[in-house]
């Protein structure tokens, strides 16, 4: 069967993000008075063949285990559909 | 093999795809410091034939995902591992440094510097373990000017992993000023601790932010590197003399 993964990867709350701090800035200069809060992150697309759900969230789990995230700084996670 | 000899110390220069200061590295060992280099591709899967194996600066596999995280996965790494669980010393600079965490060799990961900037500049870096292998020949608290050149040198470890690495003396070097007070001035990149560099517990794996192979020229910026790849010489000689198990 082939799945469709969505996968969001975040940096952990306790984690600094000047990333996000900056584009907040960038934001409330535009005008966005009310912003509280910007985290910035990344969100990635897979196509995969595995035998059911299951597996499938088995094996994207795997991936961000080993390599889409950094466990030390990050979390993720993940949404799997059946196309 | 062919271009080393037996009374010089061998250095494996390891070259990924990207990575740029393999040149400097291999300069620095062979013409500043006159001990022997040879590079290693990162599809090499032994390394037993070096004393010291060396990770150079750059962007390895264009720096895509995070740094060092696809670099990780060469082949030659798993050798990294096999050398450094056998004692083997390893030295990762800069990119080489995001390496070593990401694998896991570290403790700790490298994030965006703070103020998003890449920074190419001099740093001074006060020497806080004056210890075999990597820094016998300074003396703690001295202060060693060797420059800078990345965007994502931020130090990161949690409060846990922070208090072992001090208790343990495994951070050798901070960021400080030219005299060598630690403030949050001299850090350039938001580093927890300021911290530059730091060893594995066991203490033969080394990783810092700081380019030292970028420091042994007088003529261009000062000879300080050299203290750390001498000291490594050093170790490499006294365990050549010691008697062998």
């Amino acid at each position: 069967m082939q799945f469709n993964a969505r996968v969001h990867v975040m940096l952990k709350p306790a984690v600094n993000d000047p990333q996000g701090n900056t584009v907040m800035s960038g934001l409330k200069s535009l005008g966005f008075a009310g912003v509280r809060s910007v985290r910035v992150g990344k969100f990635l697309t897979l196509q995969l063949d595995a035998a059911d759900q299951a597996a499938a969230e088995r094996q994207v789990d795997d991936m961000c285990k080993k390599l889409l995230a950094n466990p030390v700084i990050e979390t993720y996670s993940v949404e799997v559909s059946a196309v | 093999m062919a271009t080393i000899t037996d009374n010089k110390a061998r250095f494996g220069i390891l070259v990924f795809p990207g990575t740029w200061s393999d040149g400097d590295c291999h300069s620095a060992v062979r013409d500043a410091l006159g001990e022997d280099a040879a590079f290693v591709f990162h599809k090499e899967t032994d390394l037993s034939r070096f004393d010291c194996v060396v990770l150079p600066g750059g962007f390895s596999y264009g720096d895509y995902l995070r740094p060092g995280a696809i670099a990780r996965f060469s082949p030659v790494m798993q050798a990294v591992s096999r050398f450094a669980e056998q004692g083997g010393l390893v030295i990762g600079i800069c990119n080489g440094f995001q390496i070593l965490c990401e694998s896991g060799l570290l403790p700790g990961a490298l994030m965006r510097n703070n103020h998003l900037e890449f920074r190419c500049q001099q740093t001074y870096l006060r020497v806080e373990q004056a210890k075999a292998p990597f820094t016998s020949r300074a003396a703690a608290g001295q202060v060693l000017a060797i420059p800078i050149s990345h965007g994502d040198g931020n130090y990161y470890a949690d409060d846990a992993t922070l208090a072992r690495l001090e208790a343990n003396g495994q951070i050798l070097f901070r960021y400080a000023t030219a005299d060598g007070q630690v403030t949050p001035e001299a850090n350039p990149n938001g580093s927890r601790g300021n911290i530059a560099g730091i060893v594995n517990e066991r203490g033969n794996v080394l990783g810092m932010m700081p380019h030292p192979e970028r420091a042994v020229e007088a003529l261009v910026g000062g000879t300080d590197g050299l203290v750390i790849f001498r000291s490594i010489a050093d170790a490499i000689r006294s365990r050549a003399a010691a008697p062998h198990h």
